[in-house]
């Protein structure tokens, strides 16, 4: 067991517990701070991976903005302070039933597939991941386009969020 | 090391997690966090993929950043639309919204 | 190796050779001092933050014309001190509706998000706690983790107030964040690299010859991520009733009042390293790292001084007044200025040295003069519409 296999194993088990505890809180807004955990052990593992800029950008995308989003709305959309009625509905058994099956299926699958065990080849030497990959999203012949395109579904985003939520008074 | 395999258990252990969470929620905003954890998941397989194979391409990360945008030009509309429905509604219960017009 | 050229790193050899001699796994006694590292970079940020506690009473007093603290140890010196036993016998109320975790948590999050932030400061060339290659946008992660410690705090109160102090001050953050943001990456760009490192190494010139408009913006943005006044509508004593801090007392109010000091500080460091040169002065800094600290140390007084000097002389600004700012002047301000500083830096590549420095700050320069004036054209038709008003008002008395 070396060093990075027990942090990835603690990593592991604290983001699919914060997972478990996101989908069964009762209280919503302890359910938008187990989201924020779980989305932190996501950026370890990402940091794990050795994708800095991933790792980093998660936190201030989905910690610094979405879930401080889902906690504006949970904190607008309630009618009193304590929780009323069952937080699940009555098919919970059989929702159980098919994340479990879709567990089991998509394991079986890789394990069948040939690279399912294989190890991480090292870094070549004096690679700048960052560098490369923002090389990447701005070359023309590499990731513009997915890129631009992303920018203005974002600017369609903000438009229609805007105008939705919008109190016309 | 750590074998690809457990990153790949990883992400399908969440998706699975944020898939009971869809399914079984009743509030609509919990259902929203349940498509969270399933994005992170996806992003997380991306992002290993990325690492062991050759970590020269860029197309894994670029994946795993235009999924970032795309979440949260999703979460941003969506939540702006249940907080529409709850000043019309007064309700986020998702089977309570089962009306289109009265 | 000398001492005194790198005393961390012969520190933390020596250690290593102390703990593996007594039979300890090597990589333990490796992480093991790099904990024991750690601890001592925090142990003194919390005695700096102490020291911050009288700067500010002092510096605040001599603004307000009077002396501060001057009773308790020659000069006032042992009142921080004071401050702390005070506020550690203090009674520990929380309230009766409050969310046990969150509203205890709240606090310590705050004090992390700020301490974390030392972990990319280099503080000598050789001294910093992770070269981290994304140094930049760490920053900016912490600020995210600083913002939820907030919200967590004011909603976790169930108090009306603090909850509408702690959204306030959390969307100040977020809008502020943006043109922040932006003005990191314009060092990002002079620089090429996001190594906090390396941008000090690359500052021959200091960046705020090259780029003063960007540092300019970077402190508005920043004194409005930090909460302090005039952005400080959230926990005014005359606005809020201290806004999300309302319900803590003692030591957890403490955390939050030493954690908002040593933020400040910490701010006015980033802005030394980004803009004015970080621990380097004229070739100073290779004599010994000991030195090199100091000059940081002294730099970043230098920006806290400013940023104290703007809260205590500047007025308060409303909720709509401070986001209709960001929104409508300083967001796309900030874009022009990257936008020039990304394409004169493209255009005066080959140029010599000082066609360079003087192309970089005219643009700057032409750039804030034509936004003031649209500012100002704006403001003036403004103005002359409310006086039309009032004069419409008063012809029909």
């Amino acid at each position: 067991m070396t060093g990075e296999q027990i942090i990835f194993l603690i990593t592991a088990g604290f983001t699919l517990g914060s997972g478990l505890m996101v989908v069964t809180a009762r209280n919503l807004v302890h359910a938008a701070l187990w989201l924020v955990s779980a989305l932190f052990g996501v950026a370890v593992t990402y940091a794990l991976l050795n994708a800095n800029f991933i790792a980093v950008v998660q936190i201030v995308v989905y910690i610094g903005a979405i879930a401080i989003l889902f906690i504006f709305a949970v904190m607008l959309t309630r009618r009193d302070m304590r929780e009323s009625g069952p937080q699940m509905n009555k098919n919970w058994w059989s929702g159980a039933i098919l994340a479990a099956l879709v567990f089991a299926g998509l394991a079986f699958l890789l394990q069948g597939w040939g690279g399912f065990s294989k190890t991480a080849s090292a870094f070549p030497s004096g690679f700048d991941a960052v560098g490369e990959l923002g090389e990447a999203l701005v070359s023309p012949d590499a990731f513009v386009l997915p890129f631009e395109v992303a920018s203005v579904l974002l600017l369609a985003a903000l438009v229609g969020a805007v105008y939705l939520a919008f109190n016309k008074k | 090391m750590i074998p690809l395999s457990w990153y790949l258990i990883l992400a399908a252990a969440l998706f699975s997690i944020g898939l009971f969470g869809v399914l079984v929620r009743r509030n609509a905003i919990a259902i929203l966090l349940g498509v969270e954890l399933m994005l992170n998941a996806v992003n997380i397989n991306l992002v290993s993929f990325w690492r062991y194979g050759d970590v020269t391409a860029m197309a894994g990360q670029v994946f795993a950043i235009i999924v970032f945008a795309v979440a949260a030009a999703e979460v941003a509309v969506g939540l702006a639309l249940v907080i529409s429905v709850y000043r019309r509604r007064n309700t986020v219960i998702a089977d309570e919204l089962d009306m289109m017009k009265w | 190796m000398d001492f005194w050229s790198d005393p961390l790193k012969v520190a933390a050899d020596w250690l290593e050779g102390i703990f593996t001699g007594w039979g300890m796994d090597a990589v333990l006694a490796h992480v093991l001092v790099a904990f024991l590292g750690v601890l001592l970079l925090i142990m003194l940020l919390m005695v700096l933050d102490i020291f911050l506690v009288w700067v500010e009473r002092k510096v605040v007093a001599r603004f307000q014309d009077r002396l501060g603290p001057n009773r308790v140890g020659p000069f006032g010196l042992i009142q921080p001190f004071a401050d702390i036993i005070k506020l550690m016998i203090k009674e520990d109320t929380t309230p009766a509706g409050a969310d046990k975790v969150v509203y205890n948590l709240a606090p310590i999050l705050s004090m992390a998000s700020v301490l974390i932030l030392w972990a990319v400061v280099p503080l000598a060339p050789t001294m910093f706690g992770v070269d981290l290659n994304v140094g930049v946008l760490f920053i900016i992660a912490a600020g995210a983790i600083g913002a939820l410690s907030i919200i967590m705090a004011g909603w976790s109160s169930d108090n009306k107030f603090a909850m509408i102090g702690g959204f306030r001050q959390v969307a100040v953050m977020v809008s502020f964040e943006i043109p922040m943001i932006t003005m990191l990456i314009v060092p990002t760009i002079l620089a090429g690299s996001m190594h906090m490192n390396e941008i000090i190494l690359r500052q021959d010139i200091w960046y705020v010859f090259l780029a003063p408009l960007a540092a300019v913006i970077f402190m508005i943005a920043a004194i409005a991520e930090l909460g302090r006044a005039p952005f400080d509508l959230a926990e005014g004593e005359s606005e809020l009733v201290s806004g999300y801090n309302i319900e803590y007392s003692g030591m957890k109010f403490g955390m939050f009042f030493a954690g908002e000091l040593l933020h400040a500080f910490t701010f006015g460091g980033f802005w030394a390293i980004l803009f004015f040169g970080g621990y380097r002065f004229f070739g100073l800094e290779q004599v010994s790292p000991i030195l090199a600290i100091m000059i940081l140390v002294i730099k970043a007084m230098i920006g806290y001084w400013i940023i104290m000097w703007v809260r205590y002389t500047v007025m308060r600004i409303r909720i709509d007044q401070m986001l209709a700012f960001n929104w409508k002047f300083l967001t796309p301000l900030a874009f022009a200025v990257l936008l020039v500083t990304a394409l004169m830096n493209a255009l005066l590549a080959g140029a010599p040295t000082w066609l360079y420095i003087l192309g970089m700050f005219l643009a700057h320069v032409v750039t804030g003069w034509i936004a003031l004036e649209i500012a100002r054209s704006v403001a003036r038709k403004e103005r002359e519409q409310v006086e039309g008003v009032q004069k419409t008002l008063e012809a029909s008395h």
